[in-house]
């Protein structure tokens, strides 16, 4: 590329890049908002699990394009398009964060947690004292697993006008420029690399020897 | 604060409609220790778990320093009651010192009274506090990590000790020193102690009495030396399943 090409779309590659992490972001708060205390409830109901869990699995098999279309004619969320993106990126964290929390927290030694109870922890203590630290590295694992995934699935977000990387990938293909399509792509796939490098650090430095 | 317990014709019915304990009772004097015997399936542990309300009888009493377990403040009532299990079931993600101070963490009490209570009760059970206090459960031995159970759940000075197998998984060296540190230790600290425990030698080293359960019921309650006089049938199968091994080879000796 040449250093004409950095002059005309630098600046606005690290907009678009800002957007994207602010869309990606966003999703990725919602998403662990949602799924963790729910994969919690998970646990102290587990007969729900399945078909909650099933649930967000059917969510995660819709087409991103096409669940960007169903969201489209909404009203409030219809009309911006940022927040149709967080809104189907949200759902398509929530399936490895709900599993994880819950599978992490069901993977807990029983002889710890039986402990834990007889030796008079209140459930609340239990819950931040023993079950969120244990499983921690697994809620962090699915965390990384949500962000890779959905900061690729951001960049199909510029379909519906919400901005960010995808939009130069776009207007690349529209116009026969593979330029434009690498300045697009590149800082996502960057930014999706940097991701799972700081939170796959995160989940080694919250791994906890059994 | 020491206590007894009394067990007033308990039951533990499963939902599946098992009876696991059938009109158990039996009084458990305040700083003695009484060792339950059984097979597996007995209902020895289901009965230890009526103390600390980790399972509720489904008819009669459990009573503990004269209170029904029932109407006490479950954590309260947790708290005050020691609890050691085979598995130890240490914090894998806390130290040494953090897991024998777990309870008064939980209370609320102060860094430093953890710590110098941690460090006393790690003396106490034969672990040098300046090499093990900042260790992880999984860098301990079965036995080490045994000893940090016990230190554990006496560190909010229970009246009453529930020992659950706690020394089923050792090797019998190790068990047995176990048992000698156990036995010094409550010489010295007058608990009122539950012990299940398939190991007739174990009962008789460690307890004031032996309780022996069959299918949920109570078929004795006698001191050691009763127990081994006992005529019951129940007891002398026990006790000749538990010394085949003599009896065979003092037969052998014989034949040569």
């Amino acid at each position: 590329m040449s250093s004409g090409f950095f002059v005309q779309y630098g600046g606005e590659v690290a907009t678009l890049t800002l957007e994207h992490l602010w869309l990606t972001g966003a999703a990725m708060l919602a998403a662990t908002l949602i799924s963790v205390p729910m994969g919690i409830a998970l646990t102290r109901a587990p007969h729900w699990a399945k078909p909650v869990i099933g649930v967000a699995n059917i969510l995660q098999t819709i087409p991103s394009l096409a669940l960007f279309g169903f969201l489209l004619p909404l009203p409030w969320l219809g009309e911006r398009a940022a927040r149709i993106a967080i809104v189907a990126l949200t759902a398509y964290a929530l399936l490895p964060i709900l599993r994880n929390t819950y599978a992490g927290i069901r993977g807990i030694d029983p002889a710890v947690l039986e402990v834990a109870r007889a030796l008079g922890l209140t459930g609340r203590q239990r819950l931040f004292m023993v079950e969120l630290p244990l499983a921690a590295s697994f809620i962090l694992a699915g965390l990384r697993t949500a962000t890779v995934t959905c900061v690729g699935i951001a960049t199909i977000a510029a379909a519906v006008g919400a901005g960010g990387l995808g939009e130069l990938i776009f207007r690349g293909v529209a116009s026969v420029d593979n330029r434009l399509v690498l300045a697009g792509a590149i800082p996502a796939a960057g930014l999706a690399l940097a991701a799972d490098g700081l939170l796959g650090v995160l989940e080694k430095l919250t791994a906890v020897r059994r | 604060m020491p206590s007894g317990i009394q067990f007033r014709d308990v039951s533990f019915r499963t939902a599946e409609g098992r009876l696991l304990l059938d009109g158990i009772s039996l009084a458990v004097e305040e700083s003695s220790t009484t060792a339950v015997l059984g097979r597996s399936g007995s209902g020895k542990t289901t009965l230890l778990r009526t103390v600390n309300r980790m399972i509720e009888p489904t008819a009669g009493e459990v009573l503990v320093a004269g209170q029904n377990v029932r109407t006490a403040d479950l954590i309260t009532l947790r708290r005050g009651i020691g609890y050691v299990i085979q598995e130890t079931g240490l914090f894998p993600h806390f130290s040494i010192e953090r897991n024998v101070g777990v309870v008064l963490e939980a209370e609320g009490r102060a860094k430093e009274e953890r710590q110098r209570r941690s460090r006393e009760l790690l003396g106490a059970v034969g672990l040098d506090p300046e090499s093990f206090a900042t260790r992880m459960p999984h860098q301990l031995s079965g036995g080490q990590r045994q000893r940090v159970g016990l230190a554990r759940a006496m560190a909010a000075q229970p009246g009453v000790l529930l020992m659950d197998e706690p020394f089923g998984a050792l090797d019998p060296l190790t068990r047995a020193e176990m048992q000698d540190m156990l036995r010094a230790l409550l010489d010295r600290l007058h608990k009122t102690v539950l012990l299940v425990t398939h190991d007739l030698d174990e009962a008789l080293y460690l307890a004031d009495r032996i309780v022996l359960l069959e299918q949920g019921r109570l078929v004795a309650s006698q001191t050691p030396e009763e127990f081994l006089r006992s005529r019951e049938p129940a007891i002398v199968s026990y006790i000749r399943a538990f010394h085949r091994g003599e009896h065979q080879a003092a037969s052998h000796g014989g034949a040569q």
